[in-house]
């Protein structure tokens, strides 16, 4: 199907796009890499007036080191994030999830402050934002503001992005010579994670030192496990310490039931992702 | 309307769109190149993949003003001065097809990953083409296929020589 019309603007500024979409007001829609937005568009379920583009923005696509973060703008690919250097030494994580989002020509045109701002429960780079204590700069007219992962995913596909608002960078902190891995349960090439898990740990002398773990749809935002997190803090990355630890994950999540999986199924894969991802984590 | 121009298999265009014309609209019904195939309207087939700025994209979920000052390669750029693309004719040797809806697709899935990664094996094709689906379910050819062209693209590979296509179950 085609997507109903609408007026379409290309600013070259964050300034611009600020101006743009506040003109627009309520039906103005902003469009970063387009691999949502576009679908929604074309099924219908969206009408926006204005779609406000920010691939016109070349800062936006920037990764850099700013101090002791990795700076990457909202407009960077997953294809340039997963094979960025800064990223793979200091945000692994990162780089290891977004490599399994969706399939390569996604990846070629996604963005991660484009998928992070839809904030689909499902999508697989909530978890790891969370997880890793990410921060979310937001530019709206009287300049902009600072958020926390951990205020940012407000709810199903519902962000503290205010109205006028537009995501401009990722903030991570540099995790580097952490022990991460990304574990994605799907049953199909380039389908949503049914159930997912983000573990970065810092191992010191044989045992868990630190932990930081994040989960993938189980719940209508991404979620901090930090029952796990504190019950694998000094362990030893032992099967038997690790899947004791694991039986945590369930805890403060509210798993939905969907033709993928039910509740307790995806409650059961949660725990049991868990430990994989903490062990080949700790490898 | 809005202006868009871009270059198509080497050749410049400039034109007048709705904003709300798909690329791959644009490319089938303004231009008529219908090589590319338009298959599932859920962006999950792939049919549509062409490559934009020289990555691929399916561009049934790229506004052809987002292409604006870009360039374009479809199925139907891929062929030099009459000769095949390496990977179509590792596609027509190993029989990479069996209704052939999805091969222009996978054929720029293919030539992408090659770009990519020169000399994938058997997982790294599997994962490289994950972005497109075969709903013959054809997929055995056509992973030998894109392996093929991978010989055949090596630097100082002897021109492809024939060899019987590979038949389900071998």
């Amino acid at each position: 199907m085609i997507p109903a019309k609408f007026d379409y603007v290309r600013p070259s500024t964050v300034e611009e796009a600020v101006s743009a979409l506040q003109q627009g007001g309520d039906d103005a829609k902003i469009i970063a890499g387009g691999q949502s937005l576009l679908p929604v568009l074309r099924l219908r379920l969206a009408a926006p007036s204005v779609v406000i583009d920010l691939g016109g923005i070349p800062e936006l696509r920037r990764i850099a080191e700013d101090g002791d973060r990795i700076a990457i703008g909202a407009m960077a690919p997953h294809h340039d994030v997963m094979r960025d250097d800064l990223v793979k030494e200091h945000v692994t994580l990162l780089s290891q999830a977004t490599a399994t989002v969706a399939d390569p020509q996604v990846r070629h045109r996604g963005t991660l402050g484009g998928a992070l701002a839809h904030a689909d429960p499902a999508g697989d780079l909530g978890a790891v934002a969370l997880a890793l204590e990410a921060e979310f700069v937001i530019a709206g007219s009287s300049g902009t503001r600072t958020v926390p992962a951990a205020e940012f995913f407000v709810d199903y596909f519902t962000t503290a992005i205010g109205e006028g608002e537009i995501l401009t960078q990722v903030r991570f902190p540099k995790y580097t010579g952490w022990s991460t891995h990304y574990e994605k349960f799907n049953r199909t090439a380039q389908a949503w994670s049914m159930v997912a898990v983000a573990a970065a740990l810092r191992v010191e002398g044989g045992s868990i030192a630190e932990a930081r773990i994040g989960l993938t749809n189980m719940g209508t935002t991404p979620i901090r496990a930090t029952g796990v997190e504190q019950a694998l803090v000094g362990q030893p990355a032992t099967a038997d310490s690790v899947r004791a630890a694991a039986e945590h994950a369930t805890e403060g999540t509210a798993a939905p039931s969907d033709a993928d999986a039910a509740a307790d199924y995806r409650e059961h894969l949660a725990k049991v992702l868990t430990g994989r991802a903490v062990l080949a984590a700790a490898g | 309307m809005a202006e868009v121009r871009v270059t198509v298999d080497g050749v410049n265009y400039a034109d007048e769109v709705e904003p709300r014309m798909l690329l791959v609209q644009y490319l089938r019904e303004r231009l008529g190149k219908t090589g590319t195939l338009i298959g599932c309207d859920t962006s999950n087939c792939g049919a549509c993949t062409v490559h934009l700025n020289g990555q691929s994209v399916k561009s049934c979920s790229v506004l052809a003003v987002q292409a604006d000052g870009g360039e374009v390669l479809t199925i139907e750029g891929l062929a030099r001065d009459g000769e095949l693309h390496p990977v179509q004719k590792a596609f027509n040797e190993c029989h990479g097809l069996q209704c052939g809806y999805c091969t222009p697709g996978m054929i720029m899935a293919a030539v992408d990953l090659l770009g990519d990664n020169p000399d994938p094996d058997e997982g790294e094709v599997r994962e490289g083409i994950e972005g497109n689906l075969c709903r013959c379910t054809g997929y055995q050819n056509i992973v030998r296929s894109v392996q093929r062209a991978a010989q055949m693209m090596k630097p100082g590979a002897s021109a492809p020589t024939e060899t019987p296509a590979p038949v389900a179950g071998d």
